[in-house]
């Protein structure tokens, strides 16, 4: 009697969540789990049991379908290491600038966060004409910047090459709206090491990079690991950026967004809960290791 | 303390409405026929096709006052966030009076999951099988049957250009066919212009259906949507190879983010033509201020001359339409000659019946309605615009043309497409 006073308020307060979490969340994904083993198709969900068989389409190369999700996933993984590491180093950097006490640093940190706060679509839309690959009149954006400035060998082809490489340009806005995030991060982060801590580090004769690499880092692990996580599960779910930026073009094409065109414009909800179920998978990948360490650091303190 | 109680208050009393809204709600939504009101879902918002909407429910006014117009407009490019809306509701059991589909195949999943009604009451009584073209008739009915009232005819076997363009490179006329087009096309690139202006996935689509149109002829093309000609046939790579070929004289690989920045290139000059359908004639007088002829001109693309590639906007009787009746005059006003006159020249399209008034089209409208009420004229439907292939079916031509224009493997995509279609017929 007395335990159960002891935790049923709290079980009690966290109770809808949890029933909400379980139907909307896990029930969800359990449901979506079991329609990527069938054939479904239409509105009425239509279709057979039939194994793996989405899941073997997907891989077979053979195909058209197992081509496309070849290339995306060739493109998600290119945008997610481009993305992710460079939103973590132009925040990092843009954090530790502000940190040395800049003038106006309320205004700065204003200016790099608020990209933020534009819509995917408007980046892509002002993005679209910045990355553009015109020439003569058709010559816009970055690439006639360069080519006025005298850089023209700087000019590319951005989200347009033919390379493969194509997606890391859709990286370049992505990263341009969250490093400003990153940033903010990293300078609550830094903040949070103690002034003393340093002191007594330059007390000891260290210069001011081995205080950052010594002292400072190794504090923000957490706050990168945060970091690495948003960012990574922002990449594998990024959809409305390159739906606007380019539409259909497999150059930019990933799982998400061919989950989406197979699914609800196609009626392949079979194959459509397949590429959703890998993309789960995706996001495990990176969440559960960071899970299990979060879990094993609270216990050590 | 005293805020926070009013503010549950507020709350409680806000509740108790919706919950009373809803209840009403579901007491209105009885299953008898009603005459009162008619909800009809279109993504019709648009400037000129909101426009030709408003003029249709003006009209539905005057002749039934006693019916009230639930426009339920859901904005978003041809409809994509519409159809998304719409499953949500025909899923839910909850469909509007009556919906926009493009007619067509585009329809054929709704007719499979029972979602509409057959209309072809409403087209023996009012006499649509004569009125409107028998290509059209032909292609709309399935399985004998017809499910949806088209209301205006868009055509999509077009030929963009600028007259002093073409002068100006010293080229006499537009090519007649495409191999006409491809030895120009040498010429235009050694001149460093771009013989054809592109835009996104759709609009290469849309490129490639009036290639095979033209390069195949009218009977071929219609079988390449019915199982009779064979997409791994000799004529039909053939066709395909042309294609690649026609891309390469394209700026594909600089290609403008939609159809107006492509066709804004053909209006500077930079590029010399354009295929694109006839909602570009709005585009060039209205936006651009060009005149017909000297400002610009339209050809049928090459091959096509006397082919009517036909794409249409039309509304259906959803089963279960919570105002059944209402709906049938909406339907029957969709199909009748005063609606499509007074829709029409506003949207800058023309109407599917055969019999409207001539004097209300005029430019680019006059010239596309005399060869659709031309009984020589052949009907075919357009591809990218769901005429002619199912949602499944067109969705997995999408995936393997992406491939194709990638790599140029003609018989790997007619071997994709032929696969695709009998999985999916």
């Amino acid at each position: 009697m007395r335990q159960i006073r002891q935790w049923g308020p709290g079980l009690l307060l966290v109770a809808p969540s949890l029933i909400v979490l379980g139907i909307f969340v896990y029930g969800f994904m359990g449901w979506t789990a079991n329609l990527s083993f069938t054939s479904a198709r239409g509105r009425n969900l239509t279709g057979d049991y039939v194994g793996f068989d989405n899941y073997r389409e997907l891989a077979d190369e053979r195909g058209v379908t197992g081509q496309r999700f070849g290339i995306d996933t060739q493109n998600v993984l290119i945008f997610t290491a481009v993305f992710v590491a460079g939103s973590l180093i132009a925040g990092l950097v843009m954090a530790l600038l502000l940190d040395r006490g800049v003038r106006g640093e309320s205004f700065f940190r204003s200016v790099f966060i608020f990209p933020m706060a534009i819509s995917f679509i408007a980046i892509a839309i002002v993005w679209r004409w910045l990355l553009s690959n015109g020439t003569g009149t058709q010559l816009t954006g970055l690439n006639k910047l360069f080519s006025a400035s005298g850089l023209g060998f700087l000019a590319n082809d951005w989200f347009k090459s033919d390379s493969g490489w194509a997606i890391a340009a859709v990286a370049l806005p992505a990263g341009w709206a969250l490093s400003g995030y990153v940033m903010a991060l990293f300078l609550a982060g830094i903040r949070g090491v103690p002034d003393d801590l340093r002191e007594a580090a330059r007390v000891d004769g260290a210069r001011e990079p081995q205080v950052l690499w010594h002292v400072v880092r190794p504090m923000l692990l957490p706050v990168t690991m945060s970091a690495l996580v948003i960012l990574a599960h922002i990449s594998l779910k990024t959809f409305d950026l390159i739906y606007a930026m380019d539409l259909k073009s497999l150059k930019i094409d990933t799982p998400a967004l061919f989950m989406w065109f197979t699914t609800f414009e196609g009626g392949f909800y079979g194959r459509g809960a397949a590429i959703a179920m890998l993309l789960l998978a995706g996001v495990a990948v990176v969440i559960i290791p960071y899970i299990w360490y979060s879990v094993r650091a609270e216990r050590r303190s | 303390m005293r805020r926070s109680r009013r503010a549950f208050l507020a709350l409680t009393v806000a509740g108790a409405l919706v919950a009373t809204s809803a209840c009403s709600k579901d007491s209105g939504g009885s299953n008898e026929p009603k005459v009162d009101k008619v909800e009809v879902m279109s993504w019709w918002v648009g400037p000129g096709e909101a426009d030709g909407l408003n003029a249709m429910i003006a009209l539905l006014k005057t002749q039934h006052p006693e019916i009230t117009f639930e426009n339920s407009g859901v904005a978003g490019g041809a409809g994509t966030n519409a159809k998304a809306q719409l499953a949500t509701r025909l899923a839910a059991n909850n469909p509007p009076d009556s919906y926009q589909r493009h007619a067509g195949q585009e329809i054929a999943t709704d007719i499979k999951n029972g979602d509409v009604e057959d209309l072809t009451y409403l087209y023996q009584r009012n006499g649509w099988n004569t009125l409107f073209p028998k290509g059209l008739i032909d292609t709309i009915t399935s399985n004998g049957k017809i499910y949806s009232v088209p209301v205006n005819i868009h055509r999509s076997n077009l030929m963009w250009f600028i007259p002093k363009t073409l002068t100006d490179l010293g080229i006499a006329a537009p090519p007649k066919t495409w191999d006409e087009f491809l030895v120009q096309a040498a010429a235009i690139k050694a001149k460093g212009k771009t013989a054809i202006s592109i835009g996104p996935a759709w609009t290469q689509k849309h490129l490639l259906e009036n290639v095979l149109l033209g390069e195949l002829g009218v009977d071929k093309y219609t079988g390449l949507w019915n199982g009779k000609t064979d997409w791994t046939g000799a004529d039909v790579t053939a066709a395909l190879q042309k294609y690649t070929k026609i891309i390469s004289y394209s700026d594909i690989a600089s290609a403008g983010a939609d159809w107006q920045p492509a066709m804004d290139r053909v209006i500077e000059g930079a590029a010399v033509y354009n295929v694109m359908g006839d909602w570009a004639a709005a585009y060039l007088k209205g936006d651009k201020k060009l005149t017909y002829k000297d400002g610009w001109n339209v050809v049928n693309s090459p091959g096509t001359d006397g082919v009517y590639n036909f794409l249409s906007d039309s509304f259906t009787l959803p089963v279960g339409a919570p105002h059944k009746a209402a709906a049938e005059i909406w339907l029957t006003l969709c199909g009748s000659k005063e609606g499509q006159d007074a829709f029409n020249p506003l949207k800058g399209s023309i109407p599917a019946r055969t019999d409207a008034d001539k004097s209300k089209y005029t430019g680019y409208l006059a010239t596309a309605l005399t060869d659709w009420t031309n009984p020589s004229t052949k009907v075919v439907g357009s591809l990218t615009h769901g005429v002619v292939a199912n949602d499944a079916w067109n969705a997995e031509i999408d995936t393997a043309l992406g491939l194709f224009v990638k790599n140029g493997d003609a018989a790997a995509f007619g071997t994709a497409v032929k696969t695709s279609y009998e999985k999916n017929k």
